[in-house]
This record gives structure tokens, C-alpha cells and sequence, in this order.
């Protein structure tokens, strides 16, 4: 039978078992806007931008562990997701965004809304298609599917032109991919395995480094066994927090610009580095030539060029962590974990010697204090997210993560205006714990109008504002490094958050004390609908300890001694 | 610095709408250098052949094979040394030159005198590209007018 391309769009997500969609309609994507109205299979959540719809998507993603979809127009409404596509692609996350294109005579005219989209999102996506025909519908999407969520993940751009989505066609979906050139390597190869296992067991400070492949792996619990059974301790980057629980005696903490020092210290001082699924960024390395300077290098990674692209690697394994984790399992045996007894003790030093930590010495409420005590009051039984900038820092430091999937922020490309779309997307997938975003003041104006899809789809994000009227960790750097020259990052016009949440039909809350954030937060809680708080924070407050940009991981800044 | 050396690069890719640029996009993206590059369907499939000719440190070669290799319609990508590479050139020469000297010279670079003119006369080589270079440079006393490279293509032995 013959339907139009517009309704095997619809075919297609319900065949992919979709069951949210997050999207913006407009001219050239009003065909398949038209099918969604008719169909009852999919819920559609209409943002209230198109960038906020792709971060919904990926905050979707990321919490459920399933492919998120987008759908937007053509021209301004495509040009306003590319920020979403650039983040997803940074932190490999799984999206197929569909967009309207206009209709294909119209095509290279500069017609009206007309933007070449393919050529621009070839560069942060995975893969796009520009699909020139209806019979290619059912292909060009089960492909973009398949290819999001496999290998390495990322977005797919699937761009339709308007008569294309009028244009019939055969549907047929249970077509077989031939996908000759993309065959992702999953099953790392056995021998490099073994060598690496021999490595590990001859090793005396080995460091487990794991990366964020891991949380998209799902591979967190055969990891959590790896580490136990051999006793390793090991460092998170920021996408891997939650791969090991916070009271977890091997997890040493956050490695990178702003980690620990016992992490950072581990790291410079270890002999064998084995790393899952990370990726070795500046902002984990910092200057390279000095990062584990004396040790052997172990990488595990699905994508081969994340493979001695800025470190050599020694044990170079092309993989899924998942499957390479459980051949690992399977020869651990010959490694004995009380031969690292005195490493463990070594990298507890450290942590004693200087242990993540703040001082409650000023009138106002520390960050830190505030995102603890959420930690302490909600724990396992809130989603994180968080926007961009020292908020999201101190959350990665702070929060007492449990379980994977429980922390979604953009990592690799740094977005502020995440945050709260993403945790619309991540209450849609997870209803069931509370959804809560770390956000500052900066950052929240760049997707507020997103209250008005929280309060229309019922979904109650709470924001909590670390308002410090600084554009915080820019103005840190500029106190540090361009001696307090605080150019253009003095926050202090503001808008009332209070009255901003209510006049779309949340609730609001300014706090300045640990009494009334509690009563705050339990109201907000208890009240069910979409909220800010408020949180009046220290102005000054820095983000420590802090790897100088380019500077060598032990050479940190460190929280400043104080007497008690 | 890490030595920079000249590496040819042959690629066979989907013969499919925005290949080529998604290949040069990867270069001018991640700041690769591109010598040369041609490219031109392999007769009887739905592939394209393309050589590029690049340069870089070993490290950014194998960079820049993997990051081809992470390109969806690519289906292989050869990068060794032992490849046989040709290219061609062609050279327009006034009238006036001493046209013996220039078919001479074009034989000797297994080229000839493909086309001659009222004005202008135009020599071919072909040959391996640091022969076609030497012979550019030889002919720089006969005036020419106008020189355009095809470009290396290669194939592995």
C-alpha cells in the first residue's frame, strides 16, 4: 500500500518504539505535523524553541538510554537546533532530528526559509541525509536509527523537503539495512585483552580512568565489578559520573581541571592508566606532555580515532566497554588486590591531605552547601541536570551520585541553556524521580521560556538558581588570570526569578538561608509543578581545586588552609 | 614539531550526493592540508575512487585515516607507501617556442604535443608527480603561458 512520506515519518518512530517526541512545527514540516495530530501512538511535546527541543531530546536520551527525537522546520527553526546537534555530538549522545526542507524545485533559490541544512550539520552530526524521495523514507530512517545508537552514538539529521513529505510511496520497514560501509567494531580483540589483564597484574599504582563510554555502554555495573574484583582504585571524568556510587571506598573522585586533588595527584603518579570509554580531553589531560608521564596507557574505546589521537596508547582496544569489561571479568583472576594495598593507602593520603571541600565562612550560603544538602535530602531519588558554568562543577564535585543515568549535563561542548530542556526531557523518561536542575544566573535566561512547557506538559522540573549576579566562572577566570579585570560578566540586572516563574504558571522561591532553602525545596516537592529557586550564594565563590588552562594536572590551585 | 612528511591517501566512498564534501569538511575542519585530491567513479560499481594527496606528522596521517575511515559511506581507506602514482599536466607554449625542444622534452616525460593552434601550442605529461614538477620546472625557459595539474592518482601494488 502507498502512503505519503509525511506518514511514514509516523510508521517509522512508532516502528522504532518512540513514544515522545519533542519538536516545533513550521511551514515545511507542517505535512508530518499534520499526521502527528491524527496519530495516537507518540506523545508530542511541543518546547518553546527549537534549541530547547533538541536539548529535551538529549536530556530524553540520556536518562532512558534510548534514541531521542527531534523534529523542527526548515531555515531559523533548523538553524536554532544546530547548538542542540553540535552538544549531542560533542557527548555522543543518540538523536535523530528530522527536519523540514522546503519543496525540492525550490530548492538553491533562497526561498523562503530556505537554508542549506545538510551542509551544515554534516559537521556536528554523526551522519545526515537529505532525502530526495519518498521510496527512500523507510531506508533513510531505520539507517538514521541504527546509526545513531550504535558504535559510537550521536545525532543523525534526517532533512525531508515538503513534497517529498506529500509524495506516495511503498512503506515497508521491515526492510534489511545493508549497511556495507559502517560495521562498528564492538568485540575487542582477545589477544590485546590478554596483554592488557597482564599488564594490569603486573602493574604496582595502576588507576582505572573511566569515561563517559561507559554510562553509554551501559556498562557501569560489569565496571563496578571490574573495580572491585581487582581492587583498583579509580577516577570519573565529569560524563562518567555515577559509574561507580559516591561511598564506593575505590572511587577517588573527578579527575580533570576541577578535580580532586587525589584524583589529579593519582593520576600524575600512576604507573598504568586503564581507560574505559574516556576520551583523554584538554580538560581532563591538561598539558599533555606531562599527563601520567611515567605510565603505560590501556585504552578502551568503541571509536578508533579516540585511539592515540592525543595519547599513545600502549593496550590500544578497539571495543564496546561492555563486552571488553566482561572479557576482562573473565580473566581478572591473576590480578590480586591486596598487592595494591599500599597504592589505595598513597591515594588516601592524598584525599586526606586535601579533600574536595569548601568553608561556610561568609554570611551568605556557600553552592556547595546547597547542592549537598540536596544531595543529602533526595540522593538516589532525584535525575540531575545541570547548565553550564561553576554551578555544574561544584554539582560533578558535589553531588553524591549513585547509579548511571542519574547526571545529565553537556559536557564536551559546554552549553549553557542545557540544563532546564534537558530535564523537561529527563522528567518525560523518568516521571517517577524528581527531575532537578543546577542552574546559575547566566545560564537559566538562555531557555527560561521553557516554563511554558514544563507548566503546559505538566512536567515539574525544579531549577535551583545559584544566583550570584556574576557570570561565575568566566568572572573566575578574569579574578585569577586578568587580574579582576570583570569585563562584561557583573550579573547584577536581573530580572525577579520569583515573579519570572510565576507569570508562565510556575511557582518561585528566593532563598537566603539553609531554613528557608529546606522549606523551600520540600514545598516545591510537595506543590508538583514546575519551580525556581532562588539561592542568594557568595559572589567570590571559586571553583577549587583548579588546573590552570594548559597547565600540568598536579599543579593545582587548592582551597586555601583554614584553622578551625 | 613532528616531521611533516607528503602522504597519498586512496579512498573509495559510496558514490552518493555530498561525499566530497563531507570529506573536505573532515579536512578543513580538523586543520588537514590537502595537496591534491581527484576523484572519479570506479566503472561498473556504486563506488568512487578519490586520491588525496596530504601532508602531516605520522600522527596526524593516522589520525586523518581513522577520521575518514568514521565517515559513513567510506568504504576503505588505503594509506601506505607502496602505491604507483601518475599525474597529468598540461602546458599551452607560444607558437614562437622551439617546438623539437618541447616534444623532445615531453617524450623524455612520456608526454606530447597534443594540440596545436594558430597562437598556442599544448603539451601533455604524464608522469609521477615529482617528474611532472621537474619537468614544470625545466619548461619555465619556453615561456609558458598556462599549466594545469590533474592532480596524482594511485593505486596500490
Amino acid at each position: 500500500m502507498q502512503i505519503s512520506g509525511a506518514q511514514m515519518v509516523i510508521e517509522a518512530l512508532i516502528a522504532e518504539g518512540v513514544d515522545t517526541v519533542f519538536g516545533y512545527p513550521g511551514g515545511a514540516i507542517m505535512n508530518v505535523y499534520d499526521e502527528i495530530y491524527k496519530q495516537d501512538d507518540f506523545k508530542h511535546i511541543l518546547t518553546r524553541h527549537e534549541q530547547a527541543a533538541v536539548h529535551a531530546a538529549e536530556g530524553y536520551s540520556k536518562a532512558s538510554g534510548r534514541v531521542g527525537v527531534a523534529m523542527i522546520t526548515s531555515g531559523p527553526g533548523f538553524t536554532n537546533a544546530v547548538t542542540g546537534l553540535a552538544d549531542a555530538y560533542m557527548d555522543s549522545t543518540p538523536l535523530v532530528v528530522i527536519s523540514g526542507q522546503v519543496p525540492m524545485s525550490l530548492i538553491g533559490t533562497d526561498a523562503f526559509q530556505e537554508i542549506d541544512a545538510v551542509g551544515i550539520s554534516r559537521s556536528c552530526t554523526k551522519h545526515n541525509y537529505l532525502v530526495t524521495d519518498a521510496k527512500d523514507l523507510p531506508r533513510v530512517l531505520k539507517e538514521a536509527f541504527h546509526i545513531a545508537a550504535t558504535g559510537r552514538p550521536g545525532p543523525v539529521h534526517v532533512d525531508i523537503p515538503k513534497d517529498v513529505t506529500a509524495q506516495m510511496a511503498e512503506f515497508d520497514y521491515s526492510i534489511e539495512l545493508e549497511l556495507e560501509t559502517y560495521k562498528p567494531h564492538v568485540k575487542g580483540n582477545p589477544r590485546q585483552i590478554k596483554k592488557a589483564m597482564e599488564a594490569i597484574a603486573k602493574s604496582k599504582r595502576p588507576v582505572f580512568y573511566l569515561g563517559g563510554g561507559i554510562i553509554n555502554a551501559n556498562a557501569a555495573y560489569e565496571v563496578r565489578d571490574l573495580v572491585h574484583k581487582t581492587g583498583i582504585p579509580a577516577v570519573e571524568t565529569f560524563m562518567a559520573r555515577g559509574t561507580l556510587s559516591h561511598d564506593d571506598d575505590l572511587l577517588i573522585s573527578m579527575l580533570g581541571m576541577h578535580g580532586s586533588y587525589a584524583a589529579n595527584m593519582a593520576m600524575s603518579e600512576t604507573d598504568l592508566v586503564i581507560g574505559l570509554g574516556a576520551r583523554f580531553d584538554d580538560r581532563v589531560t591538561g598539558k599533555i606532555s606531562e599527563f601520567a608521564k611515567n605510565a603505560g596507557i590501556i585504552h578502551v574505546d568503541i571509536d578508533p580515532a579516540s585511539i592515540s589521537k592525543l595519547i599513545k596508547a600502549d593496550y590500544p582496544i578497539v571495543g564496546d566497554v561492555k563486552n571488553v569489561v566482561n572479557e576482562m571479568l573473565e580473566l581478572c583472576d591473576q590480578v590480586k588486590s591486596e598487592k595494591y594495598k599500599p597504592w589505595r593507602e598513597t591515594v588516601r593520603n592524598f584525599d586526606e591531605l586535601h579533600p574536595l571541600a569548601y568553608h561556610e565562612d561568609t554570611d551568605r550560603l556557600k553552592p556547595q552547601w546547597v547542592i549537598e544538602r540536596v544531595g543529602e535530602l533526595l540522593g538516589d531519588k532525584a535525575n540531575i541536570s545541570t547548565d553550564v558554568g561553576q554551578h555544574q562543577m561544584w554539582t560533578a564535585q558535589f553531588y553524591p551520585f549513585s547509579r548511571p543515568r542519574q547526571f545529565m549535563s553537556s559536557g564536551g561542548l559546554g552549553t549553557m541553556g542545557f540544563g532546564f530542556p534537558a530535564a523537561i526531557g529527563v522528567k518525560a523518561a523518568s516521571p517517577e524521580k524528581t527531575s532537578i536542575n543546577f542552574t546559575g544566573d547566566g545560564s537559566i535566561l538562555m531557555n527560561c521560556q521553557e516554563l511554558m512547557t514544563a507548566v503546559e506538559q505538566k512536567l515539574p522540573v525544579i531549577n535551583i538558581i545559584l544566583n550570584n549576579n556574576f557570570l561565575g566562572m568566566v568572572r573566575q577566570w578574569q579574578t585569577l588570570f586578568y587580574d579582576k579585570r570583570h569585563s562584561e560578566t557583573d550579573l547584577s540586572v536581573q530580572p525577579d526569578f520569583v515573579k519570572l516563574s510565576e507569570a508562565f504558571g510556575g511557582i518561585g522561591y528566593r532563598v537566603k538561608t539553609k531554613d528557608e532553602f529546606d522549606a523551600a525545596l520540600k514545598d516545591a516537592i510537595e506543590k508538583d509543578v514546575v519551580a525556581f529557586i532562588e539561592v542568594i550564594v557568595e559572589r567570590m565563590e571559586n571553583v577549587m581545586p583548579m588546573v590552570p588552562s594548559g597547565g600540568s594536572l598536579f599543579n593545582m590551585m587548592l582551597l586555601e588552609k583554614k584553622e578551625k | 614539531m613532528e616531521a611533516s612528511e607528503r602522504r597519498v591517501i586512496s579512498v573509495i566512498v559510496v558514490n552518493e550526493a555530498s561525499v566530497l564534501s563531507r570529506i573536505t569538511d573532515l579536512f578543513s575542519g580538523r586543520g588537514y592540508n590537502i595537496t591534491s585530491l581527484t576523484v572519479a567513479p570506479i566503472p561498473d560499481s556504486k563506488y568512487s575512487r578519490l586520491t588525496i594527496v596530504t601532508s602531516g606528522s605520522v600522527r596526524v596521517i593516522e589520525q586523518i585515516t581513522k577520521q575518514l575511515h568514521k565517515l559513513i559511506p567510506i568504504l576503505r581507506v588505503y594509506e601506505h607507501a607502496d602505491l604507483v602514482e601518475k599525474e597529468m599536466a598540461l602546458v599551452k607554449f607560444p607558437v614562437s617556442e622551439n617546438i623539437t625542444d618541447i616534444n623532445t622534452l615531453c617524450e623524455a616525460y612520456n608526454g606530447k604535443i597534443v594540440n596545436v593552434g594558430e597562437n598556442v601550442i599544448i603539451a601533455m605529461v604524464a608522469d609521477e608527480p615529482k617528474r611532472v614538477e621537474n619537468f614544470l620546472k625545466i619548461i619555465t625557459r619556453y615561456n609558458p603561458k598556462e599549466i594545469v595539474r590533474s592532480g596524482a592518482v594511485a593505486l596500490e601494488r
